[in-house]
């Protein structure tokens, strides 16, 4: 488990490392050329729904595009074929100054680029967020926007939620008409698992009389990670957002295990925070060194739950459209270069997916695991010696 | 930095979803589905448990059906050895009854052959009396002429005349 897991980051850093020097020198072809025709699309629908970024200038930014792929957006581009943009417009809801307002992001979509004095900035610090149309003048005092429109990544949240509960539910029914019989199905699929979840994860970390109150969580986590890191592999529609990847979900997720942790932490668990056993008394008397170590530990826990995942997914997806952004540089460079490009790229990107695959289990195995040993931690009985 | 910047739009909707889906999935499929689980692990803990005892008992009825037959058996030998000692007692017994009622027999007949020893005894005597005082009345009709005589040779003859 270890040793995959520090293989993983080596190769990913090598690939990051691989991957910047290959970007720089197409930034420099590229704007030495200055005339960018994209190559022809010989590879995947991914390809095709790729090329829709970052093409403003008629020039490929692969930055530019990555980013726009791996962060959140108010609409959910699908495919672009020629002129024609496949794009799912997504519902804006606003609270400002008290009101809530909503509306299509289609209406952005005009001249001015702004709708009901509200618009979607496209450059600079504010970059994809949506702010009043006066916002630079800066009014003293004036209200802010707080966005909680249903974006992509919201929308990818509800359709795995959606497909999650569609399939528990039905494996929760075939469970009841199979009673006391072999699994069947999905059953038979998923029952190892879960299985899984709770006997080595849950039983093993936090102990066979108290796991039972933390296994909805832990199998809900579970799951919705290794669903949504399976789905964000998914290059079309339902897939292909980075939930996993975005900082705000892993967050809520850490969160829930932190607060969770918190709310079970019993006398033996606080005891050993502010006062930890073992420790000569100087590391705790004059300046209480230990307890800030520990206290810090609390919200170090969590914070690294959150950064791991989402470092790990978005690392991912950012080398796989390193890879796709290869073809299209040596592309603009040279039309049958980025078609020769192209294998080796495809190659690449079938290793990484492969990779994801196996990084989309461990991850959510990961985050599952150290949840559970946290909460293990937190509930552990004092040993009477 | 928009990818390192948590939006709070985001948030609020991820929380919101999440909640939702442990508290759906808890009570529609996590708790059926443990609890399905836990029972069907425990119904075969206990089929497991209930053949081993089965086992155990069928070995134990085994071994006592052993035993029981072997008991038979002994008291089968048992109870022939008695009657073979009870029939030989018999015969015992009844042979020594014999021998005894064969000893009465004897002795009865002894005894009445003896009875009839005597009777012929004392009848022969009467007899020889009887002959004897008819023979001396001839031999006294005719000899005792004299009664000196007479008187002597009866003395005589009475002498003579002893039963042994």
């Amino acid at each position: 488990m270890t040793t995959i897991k520090i293989n993983n980051h080596f190769l990913r850093r090598v690939f990051f490392c691989a991957l910047l020097s290959f970007m720089m020198i197409g930034r420099i072809f590229a704007s030495a050329q200055n005339q960018a025709e994209t190559a022809p699309s010989t590879d995947s629908a991914m390809a095709h729904s790729e090329k829709s970024g970052g093409r403003e200038e008629g020039k490929f930014n692969a930055g530019e595009m990555i980013m726009e792929h791996v962060v959140d957006n108010h609409e959910w581009h699908v495919a672009e074929i020629g002129t024609f943009k496949l794009t799912i417009p997504l519902p804006i809801i606003l609270l400002y100054d008290g009101k809530l307002i909503s509306f299509c992001s289609s209406r952005f979509h005009n001249e001015s680029g702004s709708y009901l004095g509200f618009k979607l900035e496209k450059e600079g610090q504010h970059k994809g967020k949506i702010i009043r149309e006066n916002e630079h003048e800066n009014i003293a005092g004036a209200p802010k926007v707080y966005d909680f429109s249903i974006t992509k990544t919201v929308l990818a949240i509800l359709i795995s939620a959606f497909l999650l509960i569609l399939i528990f539910l039905s494996v929760a029914r075939s469970y009841k008409r199979n009673e006391g019989k072999a699994p069947s199905g999905m059953q038979s699929l998923l029952e190892p698992i879960i299985i899984f979840i709770r006997d080595d994860i849950a039983k093993s970390s936090i102990g066979e009389k108290r796991y039972e109150k933390f296994m909805p969580f832990l199998l809900t986590t579970f799951f919705f990670i290794f669903f949504n890191n399976l789905f964000g592999l998914i290059p079309f529609f339902p897939g292909g957002a980075n939930v996993t990847g975005n900082i705000a979900v892993t967050m809520v997720l850490a969160v829930f295990t932190f607060i969770i942790t918190t709310i079970n932490g019993n006398k033996h668990y606080w005891i050993d925070i502010i006062n930890t056993p073992g420790v000569p008394w100087w590391l705790k008397f004059p300046i209480p060194l230990m307890p800030v170590v520990e206290i810090i530990g609390i919200i170090t826990k969590p914070f690294v739950l959150m950064v791991r995942l989402f470092a790990n997914i978005t690392a991912g997806h950012i080398i796989v459209l390193g890879f796709v952004s290869l073809i299209f540089i040596f592309g603009s460079i040279n039309l049958p270069l980025g078609l020769g490009v192209s294998v080796v790229s495809v190659a690449f990107m079938l290793f990484m997916n492969i990779l994801e695959l196996l990084v989309a289990l461990i991850q959510a195995y990961v985050f599952t695991l150290l949840s559970a040993l946290y909460f293990g931690l937190a509930t552990v009985e004092p040993e009477h010696h | 930095m928009e990818l390192i910047t948590p939006g709070l739009g985001l948030i609020f909707w991820m929380t919101l979803a999440f909640l939702l889906l442990v508290y759906i999935l808890g009570k529609f499929a996590w708790k059926p589905i443990l609890q399905m689980l836990k029972e069907r692990e425990t119904s075969i803990h206990e089929a497991l448990n209930a053949a081993n005892q089965a086992r155990d008992e069928m070995k134990l009825l085994q071994f006592s059906n052993e035993k029981l037959l072997q008991d038979a058996k002994n008291e089968r030998d048992a109870l022939l050895n008695e009657a073979r000692k009870i029939r030989e007692k018999m015969i015992e017994d009844a042979r020594i009854k014999a021998g005894e009622e064969a000893a009465r027999i004897v002795e009865a007949a002894r005894a009445s052959i003896q009875n009839e020893k005597m009777a012929a005894m004392t009848e022969l005597k009467n007899q020889i009396a009887e002959s004897s005082l008819t023979l001396a009345k001839f031999i006294l009709k005719r000899e005792l002429a004299d009664p000196k005589r007479q008187e002597e040779y009866v003395q005589e003859l009475i002498k003579e005349i002893k039963f042994n």
